[in-house]
């Protein structure tokens, strides 16, 4: 028996240019930040998508302040939020929790892929789940051309998690853009990180920034925003 | 109407199983559908047909409606898809994205909702029939 839905993937993804899943072995690091405010920043300029895969604790539904829901024609159309089209669990399981175990959550991920219509973009930003699971399995597998970008904060814990991310993805043949450094105060991390991997850039610790969620525009002006924005050239 | 999303999703895996198997010409396809799926069947029946008619195929498409069957992982109980009491937008939330049934229902039984989905989920290719020439 053959799943019907593996041969339509690669054609769904056909022309988005650059997929980029933000990711990060350890949980709390800002990725769900750092995913929409790229996707905000490239929005300027380019056609992109926003795709949440973080089925356990979605949140950039709150970031760009989503409120529109996707259309059904010949499939599921995003809509489109501050200029990105956006994807999320919510829009099916509400505020409930989605207690998925690990078939599941490749089946949900496949069928995702399958019905949502992207048409064109140039950069589909995927805000992965903290960790290694079957998120990250699933990219590998459906997504092969897709990069990684691994948001790491200068703790010792954070790092120690992340480096292990960033060898697995290297062992696995994965395209690493590069490593953020977010929540930058005295202390930066810049020259360890450069021993293993391309670094993007860092991100300072901004207090405001909790102001920021669910006004876009505010969050692109503030400290926070301009310091992706420095980093979204590079990418 | 992601009937038609599906629908596509049939024919591109169809033409790619074919291809690796060497198979020219498909003349039948056997397709099973999970019913916690919900297919609108006139609609997915007639979006078969047009985009058969755009890849110029003619395929006897037979549908069998697979039972959805769940099993409790904490007291074991099996039941059907059809003894949960779904309103109708958890249907509507299930019917996109079957998943979404680990939000909504219960075991009848205990109450977990740490059950699994053992069969009747989703759209299955169970076998093409063609020619090499
Ligand atoms: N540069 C920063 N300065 C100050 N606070 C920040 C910064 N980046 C992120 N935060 C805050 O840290 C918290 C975690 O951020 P976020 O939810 O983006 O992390 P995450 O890695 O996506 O978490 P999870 O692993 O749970 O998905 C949020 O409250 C966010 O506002
Ligand atoms: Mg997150
Ligand atoms: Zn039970």
């Amino acid at each position: 028996m053959i799943d019907a839905r593996i041969g339509v993937i690669e054609e769904r993804l056909k022309n988005v240019k650059r997929i980029i899943a933000v990711s990060s072995g350890k949980g709390g690091v800002g990725k769900s930040m750092v995913s929409a405010a790229i996707a905000l920043t490239l929005a300027k300029k380019y056609k992109v998508g926003l795709l949440d895969l973080d089925f356990y604790g979605p949140s950039t539904h709150l970031i760009i302040n989503a409120n529109e829901k996707p259309v059904e024609k010949n499939g599921i159309l995003p809509p489109i939020i501050d200029k990105i089209k956006f994807m999320s669990i919510i829009y099916f399981t509400e505020e409930n929790p989605a207690p998925l175990k690990g078939k599941d959550i490749i089946n949900a991920i496949i069928e995702l892929l399958t019905i949502t219509i992207w048409d064109e973009l140039d950069f589909l930003i995927i805000d992965m789940p903290p960790g290694m699971g079957e998120e990250v399995m699933a990219i590998i597998k459906f997504m092969k051309n897709a990069e990684f970008i691994v948001v790491t904060t200068p703790s010792i814990l954070s790092w120690e998690t992340v480096k292990k991310l960033l060898i697995f993805l290297r062992e696995n043949k994965c395209n690493v853009v590069g490593v953020i450094e977010n929540m930058v105060m005295e202390k930066s991390i810049e020259n360890e990180i450069k021993k293993i991997s391309n670094y993007l850039g860092k991100i300072g610790f901004d207090e405001n920034v909790e102001n920021c969620i669910g006004e876009p525009s505010k969050l692109l002006e503030s400290k926070f925003g301009k310091d992706v924005e420095k980093i979204a050239v590079k990418i | 109407m992601h009937e038609w999303a599906l629908a596509e999703a049939v024919i591109k895996t169809a033409i790619e199983k074919a291809k690796e198997h060497k198979i020219k010409k498909i003349n039948e396809i056997d397709l099973k559908i999970g019913e916690m799926q919900d297919i609108e069947m006139d609609i997915f029946k007639f979006a078969l047909d047009e985009l058969m008619k755009e890849y110029g195929m003619e395929v006897k498409v037979n549908i069998t409606i697979q039972k959805t069957r769940l099993r409790c992982n904490v007291c074991n109980h099996e039941w059907n898809f059809d003894e949960f009491e779904l309103t109708e937008e958890e249907k509507e939330f299930v019917h996109f994205l079957p998943e979404s049934i680990f939000s909504y229902a219960r075991c009848p039984k205990c109450g977990s909702q740490y059950f699994e989905i053992i069969e009747g989920r989703g759209v299955w290719i169970e076998a093409i029939r063609g020619n090499d020439d």
